[in-house]
């Protein structure tokens, strides 16, 4: 009736061959996407690693009333053109910090100019005078690349060596805490309204369109919506955490709410109806056994919102969270700037040492996205249960 | 590829087989009146006395033989056969012979193995990553459970229907075309026309079909839709089609209808059932298999099998004791 | 001072509250104590009474603050303190008087609860106003000052002159403000283009390995891999088009003879497109994974090789949900902010070579509003008008994608999008 099975084989290869080549080509796509998260990885380590070290000098720091007010004079004249113009800037504070340091001399590491800071780590030129100074200084161990802790504890500066991430992870530190107060109550409440209170009428439908609608609304919108009613309309401060939490707390809403909904769902009605079934009121039921139960996916669903938000850029600019501040101030409504702000404006400074900067503070966030993305796959790993 | 202790367990079993079958079979009378079964009944299955069950069959061969079948022409040959998922072993040595032109159905409680021993004669269990299938299954002179067998030319010719119908979302029309299509067994639109019309005539559906051939498969009612799937599989002429349970989701309507269909495809293809109502297999098939644990216990002629079984196992099934 | 006014008030009234619990528990532990069966545990009186005073004097404060907002006043933030404070103190004095064996105080706090609920679900419908009236508000005021239609076809964008025209410094015609938004325009589809030609082929290609060839641990280990880049901030993709891909493009085309700018759409669009890839192929991979098994069986019974299955069966199957995944992307591409404000252009440009210097929407709203802003000018408010455009795009996108995978969800229970 049917051809023999080696008929059917020999027709057979050319479509077999259509199979390889189609798993071949889905296959280059996962490969090629893997070989971008490689290629952009690596080009920020290479560009970022340095920026956790900085070329440094071995000097003798000259502390008298006269260097107070005229800093230059603290260095020896050969050196000064090597020290970062961020030192004698920063020189004056020192006094008021520890005034034992009046009338002494000391010999302390100071940081290197950004040509030298390049030179010492491989990339720049410096005249051949200078490159004579800085190797015999190499030589005598008195100039080399140290662990850059300013780059950790400094804010905005227009010395590269002055300036580092500190003054930005407080802004984002106090804009998340905002967001997250904000988001996170009434997102799990809206969830629990929608999930268990709600009836099925046009008003909770809505509600529901309306919250997967938001959730894809361009984040630049939500950044106009607190420009036009945060700031121009109730008169929050621009550029304070208040403003920018509250803004980035409105984005972080719908993805609290969508992960609580799955997370509620999950919980077989089984538990409710029993719940019922023993006398407990709708609120006794959610509150002492279906929250219990899916607490861990609230929690990490909230936590890779919070990746998110702490990512977040757009709207933050639109609100002014780009300002330049070289010292942060533990406060909801002065100016502040967050990480991704921070690494926004150093991307857009033409000076190489800057890039490296951007790099390193690119290399700062990504760890603790990853970080917390990690936490929250433990979390779901070690917490989900089946049913 | 067969274990050497399992060989010689199996000639010894094979032994004792002949001598129960023989005794079996001198114990029906040749006139087919029903007698009394002499022992079984009285003593439960193996465990009280520890008296060894009667095998039902013997080298794959059914205890009594169908006189309308022509046993010289054998479909698949299935030899000691069996099937591990993971340490699990579902499939015992299994040994069937299934006849050309013939319905044979398998039938046994829940979780006998019945439908997996189905799905290894084209080789869906090959789906299942944990599966291990050890044993031969004969074809045309072929061992189709060999590595080297290619899956999609043993499925080319051994057609399948689900317990659920499964239309393609595609237009009937495009349902039933599209695998002879893919086989190049048809080209040109008339022949694809030529072709649907006929199977969907043998499948019994033309005549509510005709006139909305360009409407998606899924708009059928359910009946519709599994002789639709039954069209698409016998579209491609095939020697066997396999049928897992393909009523079990369906009104007493339609499921008559289909068992009508199989009763008349028998004709041309050769048809092996799994089913779980055993007035279906009694009406529609020729030889019966029951299963139990994963064994064959009795291959019989179906009319043997439910009038005077050889063995107690499928006597206390049939009557109802468990299952 | 003030500093201290506002916690020294949160810890008085969560002092409050708690007095309150506990008023009220003792005084239905009293009332039990007198071998009375009350309605309620003496618990949810005390959370009856806490609601009553605290909840009254939060409620009352909210209220009397957004109204005042609303109507201009400036806020005496004394008084609703005092005002707060004598709420509370009534309440809980009037809540006391409830505190009996015939007052259902269980149902009274499920009642408030289910309200205050409900007002949570109204947070994100306010979300969406507050973004609908924030930006046609501020769009209705820019078209008094230009023309919608010269808006919607213009084809010269230049900003810039409007400064100089508010301060009535505008002489000739070549420096007079121009609002034509067609350049913009066709500079965010041009890149949102080229994203989704990345996009769409790489991210459903991986979604299909993934789905019905990976074996497990491929999975195992590409699942997070694309979850990072997912998770990739967008401000580092604009650092990565930047400083790396947009030489890397110019070098390209040196290569080809061709001449690119540094700030090309090329760049942006295909860093963007690697931005929309993991999304792409995650729900793709949700759609793909819900197409039914027994579909896949059926075609695999009928001897059709796995490929063809794919093509033929798999693929048509979850189309519309793959269709509406990559409308979602393609959403997600026109809004894309920061991949373009770093890594294109700034100056409208109407060509079709993306190679060629252009700028988007999204850019042109970023630089309005930074730097020294002063609302009303006529810049400002384009922002405004632009991002009205881009809500009304992006939300038709959003609904036509929603309506389509609808169907599929219903069928085939879908979780996901």
């Amino acid at each position: 009736m049917a051809d023999s099975f080696d008929e059917i084989t020999k027709q057979l290869r050319k479509r077999h061959g259509k199979t390889r080549r189609l798993k071949l080509i889905s296959m280059s796509a996962l490969i090629l996407s893997g070989l971008f998260l490689a290629v952009f990885l690596g080009d920020m380590v290479q560009r970022g690693w340095s920026a956790f070290l900085q070329g440094q000098i071995q000097l003798e720091v000259t502390y008298t009333e006269e260097t107070r007010t005229m800093p230059l004079n603290a260095i020896d004249e050969d050196y000064r053109q090597l020290v970062t113009q961020g030192f004698f800037w920063s020189f004056p504070g020192k006094f008021e910090q520890d005034p034992e340091l009046t009338g002494t001399v000391r010999d302390e590491w100071v940081p290197a100019s950004s040509d030298v800071d390049q030179y010492l780590k491989g990339r720049g030129r410096l005249s051949s005078q200078e490159q004579q100074v800085v190797d015999r200084l190499v030589e005598q161990g008195q100039a080399e690349l140290r662990f850059n802790k300013t780059f950790f504890t400094g804010g905005g500066s227009r010395s590269p060596a002055m300036a580092g991430i500190g003054a930005a992870a407080l802004g984002t530190l106090l804009t998340i805490a905002v967001t997250m107060a904000i988001s996170l109550p009434i997102g799990v409440m809206t969830a629990i309204y929608l999930e268990e209170f709600a009836p099925d009428n046009r008003f909770t439908r809505m509600i529901e369109v309306n919250i997967n609608n938001l959730a894809a609304v361009p984040s630049i919108l939500f950044g106009l919506l607190g420009l036009a009613i945060f700031i121009g309309f109730f008169g929050v401060p621009r550029s304070s955490p208040l403003v920018g939490g509250l803004t980035i707390a409105l984005m972080t809403l719908p993805l609290i709410i969508i992960s609580t909904r799955a997370s509620l769902r999950s919980v077989p009605d089984g538990i409710r109806h029993a719940a019922f079934g023993v006398g407990c009121t709708r609120w006794q039921v959610v509150s002492d056994h279906v929250l219990p139960v899916s607490l861990p996916g609230i929690l990490t669903g909230s936590i890779i919102g919070m990746a998110q938000a702490i990512g977040e850029t757009a709207p933050l600019i639109l609100v002014g969270m780009i300002a330049f501040i070289p010292n942060a101030d533990f406060s909801l409504l002065n100016s502040a700037t967050v990480l991704p702000a921070q690494i926004y404006t150093w991307a857009s400074l033409p000076d190489q040492a800057f890039q490296e900067k951007t790099a390193g503070g690119i290399l700062v966030l990504l760890t603790i996205l990853i970080l917390l993305n990690a936490i929250a796959v433990l979390m779901r790993n070690r917490f989900e249960r089946r049913w | 590829m067969t274990h050497p202790d399992s060989a010689a367990r199996d000639t010894a079993a094979a032994d004792g087989q002949t001598e129960q079958r023989s005794r079996s079979r001198e114990s029906r009378p040749a006139n087919g009146e029903v007698q009394p079964a002499v022992d079984h009944g009285a003593s439960e299955p193996q465990s009280a006395g520890g008296r060894p069950e009667r095998q039902g069959q013997s080298g794959g061969k059914p205890v009594s033989f169908n006189n309308e079948v022509d046993h010289e022409r054998l479909s698949m040959t299935v030899t000691d056969l069996d099937l591990w998922y993971g340490d699990y072993q579902a499939l015992k040595s299994l040994d069937i012979e299934i006849y050309s032109n013939t319905v044979t159905a398998l039938i046994g409680p829940s979780g006998c193995g019945k439908s997996t021993f189905l799905r290894c004669l084209n080789r869906m269990n090959d789906l299942i990553p944990s599966a291990r299938i050890e044993g031969r299954i004969e074809m045309d002179g072929r061992n189709v459970n060999a590595r080297e067998m290619d899956v999609v030319a043993l499925r080319r010719r051994v057609g399948m229907v689900f317990q659920n119908p499964n239309p393609f979302p595609k237009t009937i029309f495009e349902n039933v075309a599209y695998a002879p299509r893919m086989h190049d067994i048809v080209s040109s639109r008339r022949d694809q026309e030529e072709l649907v019309e006929q199977a969907l005539r043998d499948a019994g559906l033309w005549d509510e079909v005709k006139d909305k051939l360009d409407q998606p498969g899924t708009s059928l009612s359910g009946g519709q839709q599994q002789r639709l799937c039954i069209a698409r599989a016998i579209a491609l002429r095939p020697d066997v089609i396999l049928m897992d349970e393909p009523t079990s989701a369906l009104d007493p309507i339609s499921t008559a209808i289909i068992e009508d269909l199989m009763v008349r495809l028998r004709k041309d293809f050769t048809i092996v059932v799994v089913t779980h109502n055993m007035q279906q297999a009694a009406r529609v098939a020729d030889y019966t298999a029951f299963f139990h644990l994963g064994e064959i216990i009795e291959y019989n002629d179906t009319a043997t099998l439910f009038e005077t079984p050889a063995t107690t196992k499928a006597e206390d099934y049939i009557t109802g004791r468990y299952g | 001072m003030s500093d201290y006014l506002f916690p020294a008030f949160i810890v008085l009234m969560v002092g409050l509250g708690v007095a309150a619990f506990f008023t009220g528990r003792q005084r239905a532990v009293g009332v039990r104590a007198e071998g009375k069966t009350m309605r309620s545990q003496p618990s949810q009186y005390g959370w009856f009474m806490s609601l009553a005073s605290v909840g009254a004097a939060i409620a009352v404060i909210s209220l009397c603050w957004f109204v005042l907002v609303i109507v201009g006043s400036p806020v005496p933030l004394y008084s609703l303190y005092f005002v707060g404070l004598a709420v509370a103190l009534l309440g809980m004095g009037y809540g006391l008087r409830y505190v009996n064996p015939d007052f259902h105080a269980r149902n009274a706090i499920e009642w408030v609860i289910r309200f205050a609920l409900a007002g949570a679900a109204l947070i994100s419908v306010l979300t969406t106003l507050g973004i609908v009236v924030s930006v046609v508000s501020e769009a209705i005021r820019f078209f008094n000052m230009y023309s919608f239609w010269d808006f919607i076809t213009g084809t010269r964008w230049n900003p810039g002159a409007s400064f100089l025209e508010a301060a009535g410094r505008s002489s000739s015609a070549s420096s007079r403000a121009e609002f034509g938004s067609l350049p913009l325009f066709a500079g965010t589809f041009m890149i949102a283009l080229i994203a989704m030609l990345v996009a769409i082929p790489v991210g459903l290609g991986a979604a299909v390995y993934m789905v019905e060839f990976a074996p497990s641990r491929v999975r195992r280990l590409a699942k997070p891999m694309l979850e990072i880049l997912a998770g990739i901030p967008t401000v580092v993709y604009g650092f990565f088009a930047a400083i790396t891909v947009s030489p890397l493009v110019v070098d390209m085309a040196g290569l080809f003879g061709l001449e690119a700018s540094y700030t090309n759409a090329l760049s942006p669009g295909l860093v963007m497109g690697i931005m929309i890839i993991p999304f792409i192929s995650s729900l793709s991979d949700d759609v793909i994974n819900s197409v039914p098994d027994s579909l896949r069986q059926g075609a695999l019974a009928l001897g059709v090789t796995k490929g063809e299955m794919i093509r033929n069966v798999v693929l048509p199957t979850a189309a519309p949900g793959i269709i509406s995944a990559s409308l979602l992307g393609v959403s997600r591409a026109l809004g894309e902010t920061m991949i373009v404000v770093m890594a294109a252009g700034m100056s409208p440009n109407l060509t079709g070579n993306p190679l060629e210097n252009m700028t988007t929407v999204t850019v042109s709203i970023v630089s309005s509003l930074t730097g020294d802003i002063s609302f009303g000018s006529a810049q400002t408010l384009s922002a405004f008008a632009l991002g009205l455009v881009l809500f009304a795009v992006t939300l038709l996108l959003n609904l036509v994608s929603v309506l389509m995978i609808g169907h599929f969800r219903r069928k085939y229970s879908l979780s996901a999008l």
